[in-house]
């Protein structure tokens, strides 16, 4: 038998696992995921930030994929949009700088310069 | 339970079931599975979105992208396209949700905006198979509150204070029915649930207990707590097979984690409950006749009072409500009965949900706050009337129901508006009608139903709807006569006034409404043997246009009555009073010089 305190448990837990499928608010990290961005290793770099946000328990943190973007060259892309701010654009990202933007960027909202589009060139 | 980037929802309704969504869910585990995504994104099989008419559908996270008619080849692309690349399959997407340069959520698309969800609020959001999930959706939060911090007089305040009327169709006052059973003193009472759907036409209880049915477990813990009852039954139909095996699978579940049995979660309280399976007659939809039908006798009704609140299952004091009233229970108790209240019209609040049929592009299932009106319901959200074709009637609650003409669209829809048109809200059902269908024949259709289904303990209702019927017969085969229309009326009263139940209470009301609304057609089949609509094959008459006619004779050789005559290359002629009106000739014609009128 559940006691109280256990449904509440399996509610938390449960909940992390399934709230993409409510309307949400919360941030969104987007990894280019065409033919470009995949040649280019998005895959790794998905997986690492899928393991972040499940290794964090980040419960309003969607991770999804896009096609292509148009800056084939500059892949794999990471697009983070977090509520009320600015879309910010990594590029020629790998899993190590995949950690760098969920623990600095997701986690504490401090933008890893260095990685992002405008840096570039 | 693992962490998904991706979660793809199949329906598994009954609907999207039958047209191959099985198949869907196995092709996509198997692509996934390909592809090495079988760790990232995980396949449910899930409840009715209600979309039905656009089935199947599959519905994929975060993204919530809305793929309708959805074939089992479809799915690789689905998979390598949007799955793997992250590019939605704007061509599998229902179509409502592409707009020009973006893809709109699917709250935005008419069907679903005019929406609120309430009793349907997990149909197609959780696996309906996976207790985890509907606990997350604060499943069994509000019969934990219920049974921590509530006394069973404060149950029935509450819902009584809900303003919920059963969504059966009688529109019975819920915490009403509530309170008598609980001031009934005895040592042993039940907890039933109606879930004998049988009106054509219907299918929201089956879309609910296919698609939540633990909703229905915590609601009638809660009933049971509130009356003082330690067992209930659900009393559903055995055609309908998924959403047995689901709420069969949801007792189970429910009983492992102790929220049905001796100690409900460590409180003392004590409940459980089995399902019973009927065998789909109409009648065991009437209380007191289901009551029977559980004790193992035939399902008759009888006469009340008693009222099942005194003296129902095997003689204890009983509440009975319907599926789609328990699934309103738990969001009442969780989100306030204010809350509940300030949706609806004065005396009918809340959402109702409608299962929209017959002639409208959007079949399927839809819940929309009472007060809504048909015009919003028939036109907006349903999308109106297919082929350009002119809206004629719809017809609410099914056979114990009535018509409802153009000039009463604007009607704001809750059961005493409905009642005072002469239909009734019912279920649910919502048959749509355009130009092409005719009431006489509709109204055929209903008695022949009600005749097929009256259970013969009442003289009223087993001899007087087969009468009635007899007449309704003669008039559609063109040999109704003066004063038909009179029996008729004078059948229907006393069928109304003398039967012993709600089934042959409401028998004529089909009959009746249409008299009301179209007494014209009726005197059009009568008077000049004509159906306006061109629906009754025994008024039909079939004529050759001579223009068009270029004497190929095809009709002659297929006519099995040998009425059509002519000689080759100059125009043929139906013999009409040899004619059997099978119009196979029409159907034959190559020149299309053959027309019914």
């Amino acid at each position: 038998m559940k006691s109280i305190k256990e449904l509440e448990e399996i509610r938390k837990r449960t909940l992390d696992t399934i709230n993409i499928r409510k309307e949400r608010t919360g941030t969104r990290v987007v990894v280019g995921m065409a033919t470009c961005g995949i040649a280019a290793g998005a895959r790794p770099v998905l997986l690492t930030v899928m393991d972040e946000v499940k290794k964090n328990n980040l419960s309003d943190v969607a991770v999804t994929q896009t096609g292509c973007i148009g800056m084939c060259r500059l892949e794999p892309i990471v697009e983070v949009y977090r509520p009320n701010e600015e879309k910010v654009t990594y590029v020629k990202v790998t899993p190590s700088k995949a950690l760098r933007i969920v623990n600095e960027h997701i986690m504490q909202g401090k933008v890893v310069d260095e990685y992002t589009i405008g840096s570039e060139d | 339970m693992e962490m998904y980037r991706s979660h793809v929802m199949i329906c598994k309704g009954t609907g999207c079931n039958s047209a191959g969504s099985e198949r869907i869910a196995q092709n996509f585990e198997a692509e996934l599975k390909k592809h090495g995504l079988e760790n990232e994104v995980v396949v449910e099989r899930t409840g009715c979105f209600g979309l039905c008419a656009l089935g199947p559908i599959v519905i994929i996270y975060p993204e919530a992208s809305f793929y309708s008619q959805v074939k089992p080849e479809d799915v690789e692309e689905i998979v390598k396209e949007h799955l793997l690349k992250g590019r939605v399959v704007k061509r599998l997407l229902y179509a409502e949700t592409v707009a020009e340069d973006k893809i709109k959520s699917i709250n935005e698309v008419d069907f679903y905006k005019k929406q609120v969800r309430v009793a349907l609020r997990n149909c197609g959001v959780i696996n309906p198979e996976n207790i985890d999930e509907y606990i997350a959706f604060d499943g069994y939060k509000a019969i934990e509150k219920v049974l921590t911090t509530m006394t069973p007089a404060e149950v029935i305040d509450v819902v009584k204070r809900s303003g919920l009327r059963g969504r059966g169709g009688g529109g019975f006052p819920t915490g009403l029915k509530w309170e008598f059973a609980s001031k009934s003193v005895n040592d042993k009472k039940y907890v039933l649930c109606n879930a004998d759907e049988g009106d054509p036409g219907a299918f929201m209880d089956r879309s609910v207990l296919e698609g939540d049915p633990h909703a229905i477990i915590e609601a009638m813990t809660i009933a049971a707590y509130a009356i003082g009852a330690d067992q209930g039954y659900v009393y559903c139909r055995a055609e309908y097979p998924i959403a047995v095996k689901r709420l069969t699978i949801a007792i189970n579940q429910a009983r492992e984690y102790g929220l049905l049995g001796d100690n409900i979660l460590g409180t003392g309280f004590k409940f459980d409950m089995e399902v019973r399976l009927g065998a789909g007659a109409f009648v065991c939809g009437e209380e007191t006749a289901l009551i029977a039908s559980i004790e193992g006798e035939r399902g008759m009704p009888r006469p009340r009072p008693p009222f099942p609140a005194v003296k129902g299952l095997f003689g204890k004091p009983t509440i009975l409500n319907n599926v789609e009233t328990y699934a309103n229970i738990p969001q009442i108790f969780l989100n306030g009965p204010e809350w509940f209240a300030s949706m609806g019209t004065e005396k009918s609040k809340g959402t109702k949900v409608f299962a929209l049929g017959g002639k409208i592009n959007n079949t399927g299932l839809v819940e929309i706050p009472m007060g809504t009106t048909m015009r919003e319901v028939i036109f907006e959200i349903g999308g109106g009337i297919p082929n350009g074709k002119k809206y004629k009637a719809a017809q609410t609650g099914g056979p114990s129901g009535g018509c409802i003409p153009a000039e009463h669209l604007d009607v704001e829809i809750d059961y005493d508006n409905l009642i005072a048109l002469g239909s009734m809200m019912g279920s649910g059902g919502l048959i749509v009608m355009d130009e092409d269908n005719c009431m006489v024949d509709i109204a055929r259709y209903f008695l022949d139903f009600t005749v097929d289904e009256s259970c013969g303990k009442c003289t009223p209702c087993r001899e007087g709807t087969k009468r009635m019927l007899e007449i309704l017969d003669k008039i559609t085969e063109g040999k109704g006569e003066k004063g038909d229309i009179e029996m008729l009326e004078t059948l229907a009263h006393t069928i109304k006034n003398a039967s012993l139940c709600g089934l042959g209470q409401t028998a004529p009301n089909p009959v009746l409404s249409t008299l009301t609304y179209f007494r014209d057609e009726y005197e059009a089949h009568i008077k000049d043997k004509k159906c306006p609509a061109g629906v009754c094959q025994g008024l039909a008459k079939y004529f050759v246009i001579e223009e068009k006619c270029k004497g190929c004779g095809i009709c002659a050789k297929q006519c099995p009555v040998s009425c059509i005559s002519g000689k080759p290359k100059t125009p043929y002629v139906i013999d009409s009073a040899k004619c059997v009106k099978c119009g196979v000739c029409l159907e034959k014609c190559p020149f299309k010089a053959i027309v019914k009128q």
